[in-house]
């Protein structure tokens, strides 16, 4: 599958930015590592608001008539792409009222309660997301159970680490946000890893006979029948060599999970925690970064088959 | 209803007259234009509803060219339909035709993504995504006569190759010749349940490939002298 830009960054923006909210309202709730001040908290939660808004507006350039994106949300009762715009949409006055009510100190009831609620559907939006691709049963790298996981893996793994660099600038006891750090890290790392192991062969899939038809012989492609590129082409015949993607996969775990883990431990051990945790965060947002294009570059249409392809 | 094409796999001469003929009615069409993009220039591509491709099956002596044409399946289970978030994709429940609205459509890719078919296309100039329509501003038209009233691929295919009819009914021509010959679906462990439906290649004896006669021993020396004078 072609990697569209404008989707990466939206995938990888918007998900830190749920993550991060996520975990803003469990910080807050169990006042980890004593608990960060109301301001600290406000800025935080407008920070996870403007990862999420400016993935979602670099989502819309990906549409090639932007104009009826207002429709997307109509059909909720089948679309995953349109449940997703529902629930992120639903969630926005939430969280607006999450932050409101820390910054205006509501009673605690509601704020828990509104907190919970804007956690949960931060949760869903990110597991939506992964649905959109989850749920094609064209590409049979995605049509698994394994890809909303990761994505929900790699939204929190950012956002722990978002909400890291906040406690070590608001000078928290760090310990606790290193253990939910380390912790989604490793849940992130050992999934993404079940996952590269399973895409090396994803069970059946189509073959250019199933697709054809003939099936008594062995069959391949003579002429596709156009001289240049179609639509169908550049959407889907985006291909990756094997050895480079054996590359991209170690530039994965080395940047997304290793150096942060590595930024962890450092920080733990407080040499220059500031720098540490700031350099944690970016490498773990590179590395989903560079996770999503991985994602979508060795992802297989079956419509491949069509052109030539023996199998997906 | 339920309607769709059946094509002659083992009729087909990939002649592609088919597909322009379906780029003819339907550029001026319910759904058209069909953009362009650099017609007359080095790397030509444009949006077409009806593709057709060769394949070669089996290998040489028993090897078989075989033409391919394909267009939108107009699935019973389409999750092109499914997965549009706007409602721009849509079946009509009275004839099983797979349509989408270009007032609706916002031109995410998503249902290009779920057909397994190749049969949906972004058109770069409008932003919407086209497909097959069936010809339904055709097939329905009553200015037509009747025997018109068909898709535009059908009505010049000059090998006959295409068939144009209703599933549903058991005694259509196109059930019936399903029947008859073992019409298959493409991809069928996709469970998109395809109306259209391929006719299978007939087999035929094989053609025996006679090797060349050995020449007899005068032949032998001429090749012989042959190689060792050098002209
Ligand atoms: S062939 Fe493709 S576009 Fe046509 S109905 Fe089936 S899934 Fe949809
Ligand atoms: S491209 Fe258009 S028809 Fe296709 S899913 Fe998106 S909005 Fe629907």
């Amino acid at each position: 599958m072609h990697p569209a830009f404008s989707v990466i960054f939206f995938t990888v923006a918007s998900g830190a930015g749920f993550g991060l909210i996520s975990l803003l309202f469990i910080a807050d709730s169990f006042k980890l590592g004593g608990g960060f001040s109301r301001e600290e908290l406000t800025i935080g939660g407008l920070i996870a608001l403007g990862l999420i808004v400016f993935g979602l507006l670099s989502s819309t350039f990906h549409l090639a008539n932007p104009k009826n994106a207002w429709r997307a949300v109509t059909r909720f009762r089948t679309s995953w792409l349109s449940r997703e715009g529902v629930f992120a949409i639903a969630f926005m006055p939430l969280a607006l009222v999450y932050l409101a009510s820390i910054w205006f100190d509501a009673p605690l009831w509601l704020r828990e309660t509104v907190g919970f609620l804007t956690a949960v559907l931060a949760w869903i939006t990110v597991f939506s997301t992964g649905m959109i691709y989850a749920c094609l049963k064209t590409i049979r790298q995605w049509n698994t159970p394994l890809v909303p996981a990761n994505y929900l893996a790699l939204g929190y793994a950012s956002g722990s680490l978002l909400l890291l660099l906040g406690a070590v600038r608001a000078g928290l006891d760090t310990t606790p946000y290193i253990a939910m750090s380390a912790l989604i890290i490793s849940i992130a790392a050992v999934l993404k890893a079940i996952y590269y192991f399973w895409i090396r062969s994803p069970g059946l899939t189509p073959t250019i006979n199933t697709a054809t038809g003939l099936t008594r012989a062995k069959v391949k492609l003579l002429d596709t029948g156009h001289t240049h590129g179609t639509f169908l082409t550049q959407e889907f015949g985006f291909k990756l060599a094997r050895q480079k993607a054996g590359l991209l996969k170690v530039v994965v775990f080395a940047l997304g999970f290793g150096l942060p883990g590595v930024m962890l431990v450092w920080v733990f051990e407080q040499q220059g925690g500031l720098a540490a945790a700031a350099v944690a965060a970016m490498a773990g947002i590179a590395g989903a970064a560079v996770e999503r294009w991985l994602f979508f570059a060795e992802a297989r249409h079956v419509v491949n088959l069509y052109h030539g392809a023996q199998r997906c | 209803m339920r309607l769709g094409l059946v094509i002659d796999l083992d009729v087909c001469v990939g002649c592609h007259a088919c597909a322009i003929a379906c780029k003819e009615w339907n550029a001026s069409g319910t759904i058209g234009p069909l953009s362009d993009y650099q017609p007359y220039g080095a790397e030509p591509s444009g949006v077409w509803f009806n593709r057709i491709r060769h394949y070669e099956m089996d290998e040489y002596p028993n090897n078989k060219t075989v033409n391919f044409p394909m267009s939108c399946m107009h699935c019973e289970d389409a999750d092109c339909v499914t997965v549009c978030p706007t409602g721009a994709s849509y079946k009509r429940a009275e004839d099983g035709i797979v349509l989408i609205d270009q007032d609706k459509c916002m031109g995410c890719n998503y249902c290009s993504w779920a057909c397994p078919y190749g049969a949906r296309e972004l058109d770069r100039s409008s932003g919407t995504m086209k497909k097959c329509t069936l010809c339904v501003d055709r097939i329905y038209d009553e200015n037509l006569p009747v025997e018109e009233r068909q898709p535009s691929c059908v009505l010049t295919c000059p090998a006959h190759a295409r068939m144009f009819g209703d599933f549903d009914d058991p005694d259509s021509a196109v059930s019936r010749v399903v029947r008859e010959r073992g019409g298959y679906p493409l991809m069928p462990e996709l469970n998109y349940n395809p109306t259209n439906t391929y006719l299978p290649i007939r087999r035929k004896p094989v053609i025996g490939v006679e090797t060349k006669p050995k020449g007899g021993l005068k032949e032998s020396i001429k090749q012989f002298a042959n190689r060792l004078v050098r002209r």
